[in-house]
């Protein structure tokens, strides 16, 4: 029933005549053309980001080959051995123990926000959280520097009969699980949102308590997005850098215990890059690290947002 | 019955105890700060550069890492605007409603945001090998607009998406072309919540280090050309912090302070802004 051109369009779609407006019309055109350009531009921005850091460690691949370099755990550049396990390793140990800490936490808080807690208190937290997010990851080095290292070495580490400089996995863990809380909790959050309110009311209607309904009915639908949360929660972990390197020890080998040392990838990227341009082939095995820890990243990061965006189209 | 409610209450009192846990790691992180970092605060650390032997504990202050750390926030701020809001404008009045390509550049944005810090570092600094550049206030600029583009973007779009459709149409029966009504009344009306958008960028670029650590350097002066290295606040926490010397760490967390207080500044400005810009938005 619409005409093809109704004049609620743009005048650049009506097909008028170009007379005094061509250059107002010229004008909107080259601004459409440039604004394409970018926003392509800066879609591929994640593809450039890949092809360059590949092209810049193929020297190392050439050397060393694929396999040596992630599975060797011989860490020596100025031997020419690039064996990057022990920092992989140390990197999902780091993350592991920050998503343990992490997820019951964020979890419950989560749902005591968007469930059970009043609307004063809901709109309490959410700008507190939101100013834990905005807090630099060199502070939180600092914090754990100052209060968690000399916890783990003084009370945790002795308390298991054993000993820890307090630079430590569980360090970098705790401290990293703070750094992620913001994370999970927001989308955690928005996610329990999305659950319809009918579906809570037909369940407390049948006589279940307010957990009851949480656990079976809320909790089960809203499973896929609270995944995608702690994935997304996951994927910061795994790529943050400053605080991780402050408070981890930076021993390079497989970490043996939570109270031990680990050297995450992205503490030894951002370590070793004063020594990097003297020792041949290191910049391009540093490259290789930045290219593999992307890629990691990538694949989590992806994963969480694909199911979020199912669960964002489900609803609509 | 009595099992069900002892669950509840259970429950119940676990996940207020997670919030506070969650709360509380928060308070504690600023009362570290504040009550490490305020004895160590005085003026000099503001107002001055570091004095020869400042790192052996002699005088001087960081106004080389505050200065270098606001250039390299504005500069990267004005860089990533430059970017992102041609992008978002387009994303919203000239694509189409669910096109492929807005879309794919949403998606690509969310996984930009997604890409750590120190990722950013390297790729900006293998791009300055290959340009010839040294360690300087322009690689910084570069690298942290690269970071904080997809968070401007992101929440600048979100911003413009709540224009409706009609304020739109009633420019184009007017007469606008689609930039005419894109600058004239879509930036105009979202103005507040676009400046959100940039003080998060803002604050989000000033604190992080991995990202300048390969790209823009360190040093004492204050940067007096886009060639020159430049300091950062968060590089001059984690250099004076990772000396032995307790005068120089004590300058570290007054360095925190600092940092912090920035940070706070920023976060309260973006609060109130969106206020302001909510309180007009009827739905």
């Amino acid at each position: 029933m619409d005409t093809p051109y109704t004049i609620s369009q743009p005048m650049s779609d009506r097909g008028e005549a170009a007379g005094e407006n061509g250059s107002r019309l010229i004008k909107d055109k080259l601004a459409n053309a440039s604004m394409l350009l970018l926003t392509i531009c800066s879609g591929l921005v994640v593809f450039s980001i890949a092809i360059l850091l590949y092209q810049r460690s193929r020297p190392i691949l050439a050397m060393n080959g694929l396999f040596d370099v992630l599975f060797s755990t011989s860490w020596h550049p100025l031997r020419g051995e690039f064996g990057f396990f022990p920092f992989i390793m140390g990197t999902f140990w780091v993350t592991g123990v920050a998503v343990a800490i992490a997820v019951p936490l964020c979890i419950l808080s989560s749902i005591y926000l968007s469930e059970y807690a009043p609307k004063a208190v809901r709109e309490w937290t959410k700008p507190l959280i939101d100013l834990l997010a905005g807090i630099p990851s060199v502070v939180f080095g600092l914090w754990g520097i100052l209060v968690i290292v000399p916890l783990v070495k003084n009370y945790i580490a002795p308390g298991f009969d054993t000993f820890s400089t307090g630079y430590s996995v569980l360090t970098a863990g705790v401290v990293l699980a703070i750094m992620i809380f913001p994370v999970i909790i927001h989308v955690s959050v928005e996610v329990l949102r999305t659950i319809p309110r009918e579906m809570r009311e037909a369940s407390l209607t049948l006589g279940a308590t307010r957990w009851q309904t949480i656990k079976h009915v809320v909790l089960r639908k809203a499973l896929p997005g609270v995944i995608a949360a702690i994935v997304l929660g996951l994927s910061r972990a795994l790529g943050e850098t400053m605080a991780v390197l402050m408070v981890a020890g930076n021993v390079a080998s497989v970490p043996s215990s939570i109270l031990g040392p680990a050297y995450p990838l992205p503490a030894l990227i951002a370590n070793s890059y004063g020594e990097m341009m003297s020792v041949p082939l290191y910049d391009s095995a540093l490259l290789l690290a930045s290219l593999i820890l992307l890629l990691i990243v990538l694949f989590f990061n992806i994963l969480s947002r694909i199911i979020l965006m199912r669960i964002e189209r489900s609803i609509q | 019955m009595n099992r069900r409610n002892l669950e509840e209450k259970i429950v119940k009192s676990l996940m207020i105890a997670s919030t506070l846990i969650i709360l509380l790691s928060l308070v504690l992180i600023l009362a570290t700060v504040i009550i490490k970092g305020l004895p160590t605060m005085n003026l000099a650390m503001l107002t001055q550069i570091p004095k020869g032997g400042y790192y052996l504990g002699e005088g001087g202050g960081i106004l080389n890492a505050i200065v270098g750390s606001l250039y390299i926030g504005v500069g990267s701020v004005l860089l990533a605007i430059s970017i992102s809001l041609p992008v978002v404008l387009y994303l919203n009045i000239y694509a189409k409603k669910n096109s492929h390509l807005a879309a794919f550049t949403r998606f690509s944005f969310d996984v930009l945001w997604g890409v750590p810090s120190i990722v950013y570092g390297a790729f900006g600094f293998s791009i300055m090998l290959f340009l010839g550049l040294r360690a300087s206030l322009l690689g910084g600029i570069l690298a942290v607009s690269l970071l904080i583009l997809p968070i401007m973007s992101r929440t600048m779009d979100e911003v413009v998406k709540m224009v409706p459709a009609e304020l739109l149409e009633v420019s184009y029966s007017l007469g606008a072309t689609r930039l005419e009504a894109a600058l004239k009344v879509v930036v105009r009306q979202t103005l507040p919540g676009l400046l959100t958008a940039v003080l998060i960028a803002f604050g989000r670029g000033i604190g992080d280090a991995a990202s300048v650590m390969f790209t823009a350097g360190f040093t004492d002066y204050i940067p007096n050309s886009l060639l020159r290295p430049a300091a950062t606040l968060p590089l001059a926490i984690f250099f004076q912090l990772g000396t032995p010397i307790p005068e120089v760490q004590g300058r570290a967390y007054a360095s925190a302070f600092i940092l912090t207080v920035l940070i706070l500044i920023i976060s309260i400005a973006t609060r109130m802004l969106t206020r302001r810009f909510t309180k007009h938005n009827v739905n």
